[in-house]
């Protein structure tokens, strides 16, 4: 692209690098799918499902994404996801309205965002224990609650959880001779606008790339003039909030509030992440890269699914698998880098 | 010199626990003048830097800048009433690309707009004839492109002070000098350029005016013509010169023959081409040529701290391996390395722990010295070296610089080596120290123990070494002995045959 | 009084105030709440042997599995400056292969016991150093390597025993689990202690515990100095594979059986959490396994005393985390330099109003 504008072309940055390997990845995984199982991998739907079902795994990443490129961690996105569900739902169920609701979501989302930045940024404790206090408290509290399953029956919401946005020309038809449209959830349109937004913010504004610069050299940020506090309470502001906008997402897909919802999503957002090419080191990542990261982990999910590979034991062993071929990829290709930097 | 005044601080006192780190002192800069700042480790020099840097905070004493009092509570507000900083660990992200590092933190708006940032990046560096581009990624350059780059962000921001905090020991001479013309450019600009260094030639090469510091208090500020370097280097060490004088004219270095100790041949490691190399019982050499000519490099091959691949080494006539450190030290090779920090202390522990380390390596994970043991060697090399230190419990990242050196060689000593390797062991501390270790040398070498010895300081080589072996672009390009050592002689060596043409245009 | 709690926030005391401080609350705020809560009977169970009883008794033994892994643990987070959190998972899978091999045998006997510990111990040790290896070898952060163990360990489990929960009953493990017939002190709080000499005689009889700070404080120093800081890692991993395998071992042996998903579930947190309690940086370096040790404790005690006000097993998280969050703030260094500034404040302006009545 560069070299049309007669420019030079400069080598890959580690994030560019580590984001083509996964996009790469993806597109291979994705044409074997659709070459050796065929099926539902030929439909449009597949993916669209895939995204239907983790709106929220996506959003999520994001704002872990951003805390781990500026060198922290956030491991109670899902807790809080949890939270949120089950205090909407409850909301919904004794009369509240939906408008209101979305603002209970963000706020529930925004009060962790705050706390916990408050405490890792101002007062200098380590992320580690304190988004584990987060996740603690929001699980907790998700118990307080309620114990029990709650379904949400709330007229209006229920119209909004329905809705959806249908493509026909993506659609397919079905043995009867029916056209099906594909369709796509009202989350997956908010997932799409919260990677836009964030990967706007990395690449094209101050504070994205301050992230970058705290995460690459604390040390140095703080000597080339970046408000290194400010900059990190926002990293968990930001995550917290989208932790919130996630819980929303989900609650729209499942309708539902369970205390084990999104049990487990920490680990599948740090996981989506690093497979998206995100250094927990911090200074390198990518949004684009971290969505490609959970579609590859979706696609993986459902290969082994559609291999007739149905315990669930499987999926988890291949996500483990899959784990460990990502970040050994990442360690052999880093290295080779820095070697050949020196020489 | 009736120039301007630009910045003054008066009477500025700083305190640490237990210690008053600056007492009362004053500093002044003016307009289009490079002023050296100096004084031995410890001397405050640093400290008085973070203060106007807004690193520290000062606990008395006022600054004025062009007339103005200014209070600077963070590195953010020094850059913004005009003061930059260049450091001499690289204070850039490598992560960003070099434009970024030449705007992040200082740029208004919230967007950001790459293409025209590249663009002038690029302006910028050009006219600064700093080999780099705006769109690379800054960890793909080199360590000295890096620092240029740094020096680069300072000059762009139209600054009114520019402090260069040893900005000069990771670069080689050529580069040297691109900084001294852009340095005498800035100058001649107005701005101010406070200059802090360990290089005595460099300082009365480029600097106008000296100040120099001794135990957080002020000695007296100078105009360069008026002070004489022996002059300079007795204020700042606070005792004359002769014992330094002594040195060099009673310890005769001797150049007996005597049996050869260690022998390598085609020995290279993945950092170093092939190269033969031997030294004697008692001798001390010395590896010299410029930053990156590979003296270090071949040091650490001897030592096996790099990944060794090829060579075959005799020691006292019989072949052994050496592979890794442990080997090169049981067989009674000791080695103290180039970077203290990153290679010498472990900071949080103790100055005790820090001496028995090697000894306990030595000694194998089995069998612990005892803690009667431990404090017993302990005491003994804080009191031969003199180490100064509040206790022998005391963490060694607390320690001074020169003292922190004295733990390593204490390391060192204990394990009583029959080959110690000194790679730089007097960097950055204070002219006391080099010249205690200096005598160590000598005196070790009499004892029977050979050394290889590094310095960057020509003269520092010249006066403890009985052989200088030369090296340029990773090869080995000359041995000096007895007649040949003097200054002129090495840096002919090191500079070779193109090196005239050089000199001559 | 007033100089020792100056001594206290001033940070002259070590790295254990915090930890000890939390404990003296728990124990005031329990006094307070019911004075009997410490008292330490003796009851008879059900082979009629006299036992220790009581809540503190029940504490102690409840921390064995934590304060075991927080041992093991504080050495992995020195060495490699991050923390395992696979701890549980293999647990899981220790648990498992000390069951099957329990079960592959005809009867359960001290012989078959002891293998059994053995095999899960090697197991455990396998896979302490495949972490091991990720993070020695291939230089990748402990929490990401060992996140690979974390998702698939608990299926690795469900597939040893083919998916079900075996159910072992022997008065071997009946005794491991509770308490051996004629010794009042329950089992496991024996092999805690046992566990906590063992690493003292290690730390005494090897210099481990220097090369192990050497290799967190200044890796390449370490290595300049002839420590291999590969091996250092892999040993605290495969350290820690041993502790896995005793708290697995304890874990089967309290319930008689071995539940894979819910065996010693969500314990790494604990684990970890123990560690930084005990005043251990999470960023590695110099470390006190006995800081672990009382971290442990202090998140049973907290446990338990939140379980005696009637607060159901779910929503302990959620008060846990306050606690947690109280700690970390006091142990913090920007509140603990507010603290003794504002506690020197006060001092100095009591002084002076003495004076100033003198005056």
């Amino acid at each position: 692209m560069k070299n049309l504008f007669g420019k030079r072309r400069e080598p890959l940055t580690d994030t560019q690098l580590l984001m083509t390997i996964t996009i790469g990845i993806f597109a291979v995984m994705y044409i074997l799918a659709m070459a050796l199982l065929g099926g539902g991998f030929l439909h449009t739907q597949q993916i669209f499902d895939m995204l239907n079902d983790n709106a929220s795994l996506i959003i999520v990443s994001c704002g872990l994404t951003i805390v781990m490129i500026g060198g922290g961690i956030d491991i109670s996105v899902g807790a809080v996801t949890s939270l949120v569900v089950m205090s909407c739902v409850l909301y919904l169920n004794n009369g509240g309205n939906v408008f209101v609701s979305i603002l209970l979501a963000l706020g529930i989302g925004l009060g962790f965002g705050l706390v916990q930045g408050f405490l890792i940024s101002v007062l200098d404790i380590q992320p580690f224990i304190v988004t584990l206090a987060g996740m603690f408290f929001a699980r907790g509290m998700t118990t307080i609650l309620s114990v029990n399953p709650q379904k949400v029956d709330h007229e209006a919401f229920n119209r909004l959880r329905d809705a959806k946005v249908e493509i026909p020309w993506l659609g397919y038809v079905a043995k009867n001779g029916n056209l099906v449209p594909a369709r796509l959830e009202i989350g997956v349109i908010v997932a799409a606008v919260v990677v836009i937004v964030i990967f706007i913010l990395l690449k094209y504004l101050k504070l994205g790339r301050n992230f970058y610069a705290m995460g690459g050299n604390q040390s140095s940020a703080l000597m080339l003039g970046i408000n290194v506090k400010k900059t990190r309470f926002l990293s968990y502001l930001i995550s917290g909030v989208l932790s919130g906008i996630s819980g929303y997402v989900f609650m729209m897909h499942t309708g539902a509030g369970n205390a084990t919802n999104a049990a487990g999503m920490e680990m599948n957002a740090i996981a989506s992440s690093i497979i998206g090419g995100t250094l927990l080191t911090g200074g390198v990542g990518n949004v684009i890269g971290t969505l490609f990261g959970t579609l590859t982990l979706t696609t993986i999910k459902k290969i082994v699914v559609s291999s007739g590979l149905n315990d669930p034991w499987w999926q988890s062993i291949t996500t483990g698998g899959m784990l460990c071929f990502f970040i050994l990829l990442q360690s052999v290709v880093l290295s080779k880098r820095s070697k050949k930097k020196k020489s | 010199m009736q120039a301007e005044i630009l910045l003054q601080m008066k009477g500025i006192d700083k305190k640490f626990p237990g210690v008053l780190a600056l007492n009362g002192v004053d500093f002044t800069l003016r307009k289009g003048e490079i002023h050296a700042l100096m004084g031995e480790n410890g001397a405050g020099k640093s400290t008085l830097i973070k203060v106007l840097t807004g690193v520290y905070q000062k606990d008395g004493g006022e600054i004025m800048l062009e007339g103005k009092v200014v209070s600077i509570k963070s590195p953010q507000d020094a850059q913004n009433s005009g003061i930059s900083t260049v450091y001499q660990e690289i204070t850039l992200c490598p992560n960003l690309t070099v434009s970024e590092n030449m705007f992040i933190g200082r740029e208004t708006g919230s967007f950001i707009n790459a293409k025209k940032r590249e663009k002038r990046a690029d302006e910028i560096l050009q006219s600064l004839g700093i080999p780099a581009r705006g769109s690379m990624q800054l960890g793909d350059c080199s360590l000295a492109v890096q620092q240029m780059v740094a020096i680069a962000r300072a000059v762009d921001m139209n600054c009114k002070v520019l402090i260069l905090d040893e900005p000069t020991s990771s670069l080689d001479d050529k580069e040297v000098n691109m900084l001294f013309n852009l340095m005498r450019d800035l100058k001649s600009k107005g701005v101010g350029i406070i200059f802090v260094t360990h290089f005595l030639e460099q300082v009365y090469e480029v600097s106008d005016r000296i100040t120099v510091l001794r135990n957080g208090e002020l000695v007296g500020e100078y105009l360069i013509e008026e002070l004489p370097r022996v002059a300079l280097v007795s204020k700042m060490i606070g005792k004359d010169l002769d014992e330094l004088s002594a040195l060099s004219e009673s310890e005769e270095k001797e150049n007996k023959e005597s049996e050869v100790l260690y022998e390598a041949k085609g020995l290279s490691s993945s950092e170093t081409k092939s190269f033969d190399f031997s030294i004697k019982k008692g001798e001390v050499n010395g590896f010299t040529g410029l930053l990156g000519s590979g003296r270090s490099e071949s040091v650490r091959a001897i030592f096996g701290a790099d990944k060794v691949n090829s060579g075959s080494i005799k020691i006292k006539g019989k072949d052994v391996k050496i592979n890794k450190p442990i080997d090169a030290m049981k067989n009674g090779i000791g080695y103290l390395a180039e970077d203290r920090k990153r290679d010498g202390i472990i900071a949080e522990l103790s100055v005790r722990e820090n001496i028995i380390l090697a000894m306990q390596v030595m000694n194998g994970m089995f069998k612990p010295i005892s803690k009667s043991e431990q404090e017993a060697f302990a005491d003994e090399y804080i009191k031969v070296l003199n180490i100064k230190t509040a206790s022998k419990e005391t963490p060694v990242g607390s320690l001074s610089g020169g003292n922190q050196q004295k733990v390593i060689l204490a390391r060192w000593l204990l394990t009583h080596p029959d080959y110690l390797i000194l790679d730089e062991p007097t960097r950055g501390i204070d002219v006391g120290t080099k010249l205690e270790i200096q005598k160590l040398v000598l005196k070790l070498a009499k004892e029977g123990v050979s050394v290889t010895f590094i310095s960057s300081e020509v003269e520092e080589m010249l006066r403890t070494c009985s052989r200088l072996i030369v090296m340029r672009d990773r090869n080995i390009v000359g041995e000096l002995k007895g007649k040949e050592l003097s200054q002129e002689q090495v840096m002919k060596t090191i500079a070779g045959g193109e090196a005239k043409n050089e000199k001559d245009n | 009084m007033k100089k020792i709690t100056k001594k206290l926030f001033q940070g002259s005391l070590s790295q254990l105030t915090i930890p000890l401080i939390a404990i003296a609350l728990l124990l005031i705020f329990n006094l307070i709440r019911d004075p009997g809560f410490f008292s330490i009977g003796i009851s008879h169970n059900n082979d009629g042997n006299a036992v220790l009883a009581g809540n503190l008794i029940s504490i102690i033994n409840g921390a064995s599995e934590l304060a075991v892994l927080a041992m093991g643990m504080t050495l992995v987070t020195a060495a490699c400056k991050g923390q395992d959190i696979s701890v549980g998972a293999a647990a899981a899978i220790a648990g498992s292969v000390f069951v099957k091999v329990l079960k592959a045998g005809s009867s359960i006997s001290g012989l078959t016991v002891l293998l059994a510990f053995l095999s899960a111990c090697v197991v455990a040790m396998l896979f302490g150093t495949f972490n091991g290896i990720l993070v020695s070898v291939f230089k990748i952060q402990p929490m990401i390597a060992t996140l690979i163990l974390y998702t698939c360990g608990r299926s690795i489990a469900y597939w040893i025993n083919g998916g079900a929960t075996p159910t072992v009953s022997s008065h071997i493990i009946t005794a491991i689990g509770s308490f051996i017939p004629g010794i009042p002190i329950p089992t496991p709080v024996l092999i805690v202690l046992f566990v906590a000499i063992l690493f003292r005689l290690l730390f005494h009889f090897t210099s481990l515990e220097l090369f192990t700070q050497s290799v967190g404080i200044n890796q390449s120093a370490a290595r300049l100095n002839g420590i291999n800081p590969t091996f250092i890692k892999l040993l605290s991993f495969i350290i820690l594979g041993v502790c896995v395998a005793v708290a697995g071992t304890i874990g089967v042996s309290r319930l008689g059986l071995i539940n894979h998903e819910t065996l010693l579930l969500d314990v790494e947190m604990d684990t970890i959490l123990a560690v930084a309690i005990g005043g251990n940086s999470l960023g590695g370096g110099k470390f006190k396994i006995s800081g672990s040790i009382i971290g442990a404790y202090v998140i049973q005690m907290l446990t338990i005393t939140l379980y005696a006000m009637k607060v159901s097993s779910t929503d302990v998280k959620a008060y846990k985390a306050i606690v947690i969050v109280i700690l970390v703030v006091i142990g913090s260094p920007v509140v603990k330099a507010r603290l003794s500034k504002l506690i020197n404040s006060i001092f100095s302006k009591k002084k002076e109003t003495v004076k100033g009545v003198q005056g």
